[in-house]
């Protein structure tokens, strides 16, 4: 491939087109395409038939348990886990887990992992010549309360170059691993902060052609998360498909 | 079920969640070389026939016995424990391994593992199945619904143990699941 790189005029068009054309046909879409040829890399990963119905069975209605043995609640700071600050803007990041049918997820686990304020991951392919941070590694856990809230204290992330095309820039965003009460829940999404100048270019934030949907992914800032003297706030709540398990005949499970 | 309220969008797990998601003894739901025990194994391609060496394969499953657990432990493996659920990254060559047992079958179904693969260029998760290679089973729904392409969905004996190829794109492009309550798109 000795092509020069597209630009982003290239990939807006693109993007710009399958926005209008999913207006005109006015039947709505909630997840992002896997086919989504903006995104360069979607290409050759992505299935080309139809997935087969399925009515989940057996396994497919519970999903994997963890609990205070998986997760140490100090993993939800990602500004402690080093011997000294991280720089940057420290951020409470906090949502409510639901179902389909409004029921929140208790006690189950959430991942994150994100770039630190210079918009640099930790991961050793990360070639931005943005400076790492040593008290920064960008990853977190924490399971879900008994109302289904999860809290991350973390750095603002920065936004970051990649090389979909010249001059591509990621808006600033946190990586979010989910799982629900059921296996067919499970579920990774990104977060983006409100107001990202990069959202009208981001091929990927734009796979997700539905504008509704799309909006769906970014948190708002709340003032009442805000803390004095500490860290600005940000809600988002996240909600998983639904779930198929009967309440009342439910299975036998093993105990621990 | 319905659902009421519409799912949050997902999005590419992308290139950067080494860091985050692998952790020590992931993919050993058993520890290596425990009797009774079998490696799952395979390669995630592209559409192109390429191994994809940044993809992540999760499965969740039933022992034995047939039992599906509600037991915690998975992300600090004690090697005594089974729980039902691992994670893979695939290496340079799209490979990816898991030490686990056999599922049993729930409520007389047959045995399958649960599978999720996430990967960098892949917009969404996808679920599949990877069914134990049981010639005189009876078939299922699942594999009547796949059609001739039904052996997408079944694991391989090989010489290693059970051998479960995902293929993202192409002429054998593996059957992927959907179920009640997802949208496609």
């Amino acid at each position: 491939m000795s092509e020069a790189p597209e630009s982003q005029a290239a990939i807006s068009e693109e993007i710009d087109c399958i926005g209008e054309d999913y207006e005109h046909r006015g039947v709505e879409e909630t997840q992002p395409r896997l086919e989504y040829p903006p995104y360069r890399s979607s290409v050759l990963r992505h299935p080309t038939k139809d997935p087969v119905q399925v009515d989940p069975e057996g396994v497919d209605l519970w999903a994997p348990c963890f609990s205070e043995r998986d997760v140490d609640p100090l993993e939800a700071d990602l500004t402690i886990q080093r011997g000294g600050e991280p720089i940057g803007e420290r951020v409470v990041v906090t949502g409510l887990v639901r179902d389909g049918d409004g029921r929140p997820v208790r006690h189950q686990l959430v991942e994150i992992w994100q770039a630190n304020a210079g918009g640099r991951y930790v991961h050793r392919r990360d070639q931005h010549p943005a400076p790492l941070d040593p008290n920064f590694t960008g990853v977190g856990r924490c399971l879900t309360d008994g109302d289904g809230r999860y809290s991350f204290t973390t750095i603002k992330p920065g936004p970051y170059p990649w090389r979909n095309h010249h001059n591509a820039w990621r808006p600033a965003h946190i990586h979010f691993s989910l799982f629900g009460t059921e296996f067919t829940q499970r579920m990774v999404t990104q977060m983006y902060f409100p107001g990202d100048p990069l959202f009208a270019l981001d091929p990927i934030y734009q796979a997700i052609v539905d504008p509704h949907a799309r909006r769906r992914l970014v948190a708002d800032y709340d003032h009442d998360i805000t803390r004095p003297e500490w860290a600005t706030g940000y809600r988002w709540d996240i909600v998983l498909t639904g779930t198929h398990r009967t309440p009342i005949g439910a299975e036998e499970v093993a105990g621990p | 079920m319905t659902a009421r309220l519409p799912a949050t969008p997902g999005q590419t797990v992308g290139p950067f969640f080494h860091d985050a998601l692998p952790y020590p003894g992931d993919r050993h739901l058993l520890a290596p070389g425990t009797p009774g025990g079998v490696v799952l194994h395979g390669t995630v391609f592209d559409g192109a026939g390429c191994g994809v060496p940044d993809a992540l394969v999760e499965i969740w499953q039933a022992d034995a016995d047939g039992r599906v657990l509600q037991r915690p432990g998975s992300l600090r493996r004690d090697g005594h424990v089974f729980t039902g659920w691992g994670r893979a990254s695939t290496d340079r060559t799209g490979r990816y391994t898991f030490t686990t047992v056999r599922p049993g079958q729930v409520d007389g179904g047959r045995p399958y593992f649960a599978v999720t693969v996430f990967a960098r260029g892949l917009l969404n998760r996808l679920f599949t199945r990877a069914y134990l290679p049981l010639p005189d089973a009876p078939t299922t729904e699942v594999l009547d619904a796949a059609g001739d392409r039904a052996e997408t969905l079944v694991c391989a004996e090989d010489d290693l143990g059970l051998r479960f190829d995902i293929r993202l794109q192409g002429e054998a492009e593996t059957v992927f699941l959907t179920y009640p309550g997802h949208s496609s798109a």
